[in-house]
């Protein structure tokens, strides 16, 4: 896909699906959305840049190797997990946080950092994938 | 959403309020262990020197803390923790009672054993693939399995380790290993299909899946299709376990990986199939199993009479590991076909003897392979002359698969036998002698023809005459964990009381869930 109109657009498709990737993520903990699909969004974008510009680029955009993001995806996960330890309750127990920022509440709490971790794991597996599966045409 | 302004609830109504001790947190402490080394590895996959330093201390960890756990149940009966605090049946349990701890421990060991072999085994290549990585996954997804209480909460273990068992069959991704993982996949694949298929049924049946209710709910409930349901899952489980007519995948597929992976796979996979066998079959539906019973008991027969066959007809010495395995499942089911005291606990002590013995006899084909350079009977020979030690390590270990004293393999054949003749199924028990009996036909010739005889003067024996000069410092390695493993064996067949006792009290505990249940219904009942 070498087309000129195709290359120009490419990288703001690729950041305007990012931001709106990690919106659903967010958008994920009362309303439809969440770590998995923002992930698979997160994914396509990185697999349309890499359609345009081939993908080494991706993987210098990216900088860390797609399943090292999955890794630190899981880790992260079972860490939220594992958090509840330290507060007397089981496993996986959701635990809130409610700090101030600039006058406004805002809720935190490891369902959301566990979300995080499953929405590092599918962009990081998914892209692997994707990225492998483009490397095949190239050559 | 919760925030501090809202109001407050009564949290009882829904959550478990007591803070879990530390003794709950065993429970779930293996598989999170062991996903964090495996992200851990991920993290640094490049880093293939180190990936031994993390996954050989973790490994051990895992040991320690199945080994604290054990203690735990089997002292103090099952414990249970709820996940994110939800009251059961609504949350997810995860249930240890001493047959889960029991098979974690030994599963452990195992992994441990096999992950030490596997430091000189499996080359960089291998490491790079991400060994060590699907090692720590696939013993995330065993650990899981045993401990967990919860029967969809089982399903994802097993896709767990499913998945992490493909990516150890195709490191190296050699033509061969495709063709093989290719089966592999597809027939276990269908066997996790049905598995999920059952799960679907169970809820629609019994409208929750924590196992603890259901063993309440099989009891009363009338009127449902529960024959159905059990068939399925026998099937299900069958596959996975290798049982007789669903087995073909097991020889077709377990000697194309590198030596290690197969010793991890012949060691924990198909038993597996067994603890969840025993788990549904024995546990939650005992009346279905004792219909059923004949079923399993022909099944049974079947697979390790045909599979003594396949052994002897077996030039490649992983092939016939390949059936010695299966040969070891039949003799299992065998025990859960009986359902009697003697007879389950003659199984759970067969996984466990099994589970150390298939490691390490694919660990010893590993190393006679090294000595001779070939996999099969009709080229190799010599060994005894060029490395004795080894030769009476194998010895003993192909005693001990053979089902002959004093290893560990004698004592749940004893029982089985016994278990058998109590039922009056004689066939049953003429079954398990003669399965035996083939086995020791064909693992003694193994012993004459690779060990005893005479290497031929060929090209390849002198390869192989000098490929046991070279520098040894590599081997030391598979040699360290073939004598652990080793030492268990003999251990267990020497002093089988401890075992013997373990094996008992899980049996009791799968007869009567009355524990089962309290541990996770304190209040002695379902809501």
């Amino acid at each position: 896909m070498n087309t000129l109109i195709f290359r120009t657009v490419a990288p703001f498709l690729t950041a305007l699906m990012i931001v709106f990737s990690i919106f659903v993520l967010l958008r994920g903990h009362n309303e439809p959305g969440g770590g998995f699909i923002g992930g698979l969004i997160a994914a396509s974008a990185f697999a349309i840049y890499g359609i345009a510009y081939g993908v080494a680029a991706v993987r210098r955009a990216l900088w860390f190797h797609p399943l090292s993001i999955a890794g630190a995806g899981l880790m992260l996960a079972v860490v939220s997990g594992l958090i509840s330890a330290f507060a007397g309750v089981p496993f996986m127990t959701g635990l809130w946080i409610y700090p101030h920022l600039f006058g406004v509440e805002v809720p935190l709490a490891t369902v959301m950092s566990f979300d995080i971790g499953v929405y590092l794991v599918v962009v990081g597996s998914i892209t692997s994938i994707a990225l492998a599966l483009e490397e095949k045409d190239d050559a | 959403m919760a925030s501090p302004s809202s109001t407050p609830v009564d949290l009882s109504q829904a959550f478990v309020m007591a803070p879990p001790g530390l003794g709950e947190w065993l429970v779930i402490l293996p598989p999170a262990l062991m996903i964090t080394a495996g992200a851990l590895l991920m993290m640094m996959r490049h880093r293939v020197d180190r990936h031994g330093f993390i996954a050989i201390p973790a490994l051990v960890a895992l040991v320690l803390i199945d080994a604290a756990l054990l203690l735990k149940v089997s002292t103090g009966g099952p414990v249970t923790m709820m996940m994110g605090r939800w009251l059961p049946p609504f949350g997810i349990a995860f249930t240890v009672d001493v047959l889960g701890a029991l098979m974690a421990l030994v599963s452990a060991l195992a992994g441990l054993a096999a992950a030490i072999a596997a430091l000189t085994d499996i080359s960089d290549s291998g490491r790079r693939y991400g060994f060590f990585p699907f090692l720590m996954l696939l013993m995330a997804g065993v650990s899981g399995a045993f401990l967990t209480g919860d029967v969809f909460n089982l399903y994802v273990w097993f896709e767990v380790l499913l998945i992490s068992s493909f990516g150890l069959l195709i490191l190296g991704s050699e033509k061969q290993q495709i063709d093989g993982a290719l089966k592999y996949a597809v027939l276990n694949l269908i066997g996790t299909t049905l598995f999920l298929i059952s799960v679907g049924y169970l809820y629609a049946i019994f409208g929750t899946l924590n196992m603890a209710d259901i063993a309440l709910k099989a009891r009363e409930i009338s009127g449902a299709p529960l024959m159905t349901l059990s068939a399925l899952f026998i099937l299900a489980f069958g596959m996975k376990a290798a049982a007789f007519p669903v087995n073909f995948w097991l020889p077709a597929s377990y000697h194309t990986p590198r030596i290690t992976v197969s010793a991890l796979f012949g060691g924990l996979l198909t038993k597996i199939g067994i603890y969840a066998l025993l788990r549904v079959m024995v546990m939650l539906f005992p009346v279905q199993r004792e219909e059923l019973s004949f079923v399993l008991a022909v099944v049974a027969v079947l697979t390790m009479v045909l599979s003594g066959f396949g052994m002897l007809a077996q030039n490649d010495l992983r092939r016939m590991a390949g059936f010695a395995v299966i040969l070891g499942i039949g003799n299992m089911l065998a025990g859960i076909a009986t359902g009697t005291m003697v007879g389950l606990s003659g199984a759970v002590l067969y996984a466990l003897h099994s589970i150390l013995a298939m490691t390490a006899l694919y660990l010893v084909i590993g190393r006679v392979k090294a000595l001779t350079g070939s996999w099969t009977l009709s080229a190799g020979g010599g060994i005894y002359s060029v490395a004795p030690g080894f030769a009476f390590v194998s010895l003993a270990l192909f005693l001990a698969v053979a089902g002959l004293p004093p290893f560990s393999g004698l004592w749940p054949k004893i029982m089985l036998v016994k278990a058998s003749v109590d039922i009056g199924a004689w066939w049953l028990a003429a079954g398990i002698l003669i399965s035996g009996f083939l086995a020791t036909i064909a693992l003694g010739r193994t012993f004459l023809l690779a060990y005893w005889r005479p290497a031929a003067e060929s090209p390849a024996s002198k390869r192989a005459t000098s490929n046991v000069t070279r520098p040894q410092q590599q081997d030391r390695l598979a040699a360290v964990a073939i004598l652990g493993l080793a030492a268990l064996i003999v251990l267990f067949g020497l002093f089988p009381e401890a075992p013997l006792s373990l094996s008992q009290q899980a049996a009791t505990g799968l007869l009567d869930p009355q524990s089962y249940v309290r541990s996770v219904f304190p209040q002695g009942g379902a809501q």
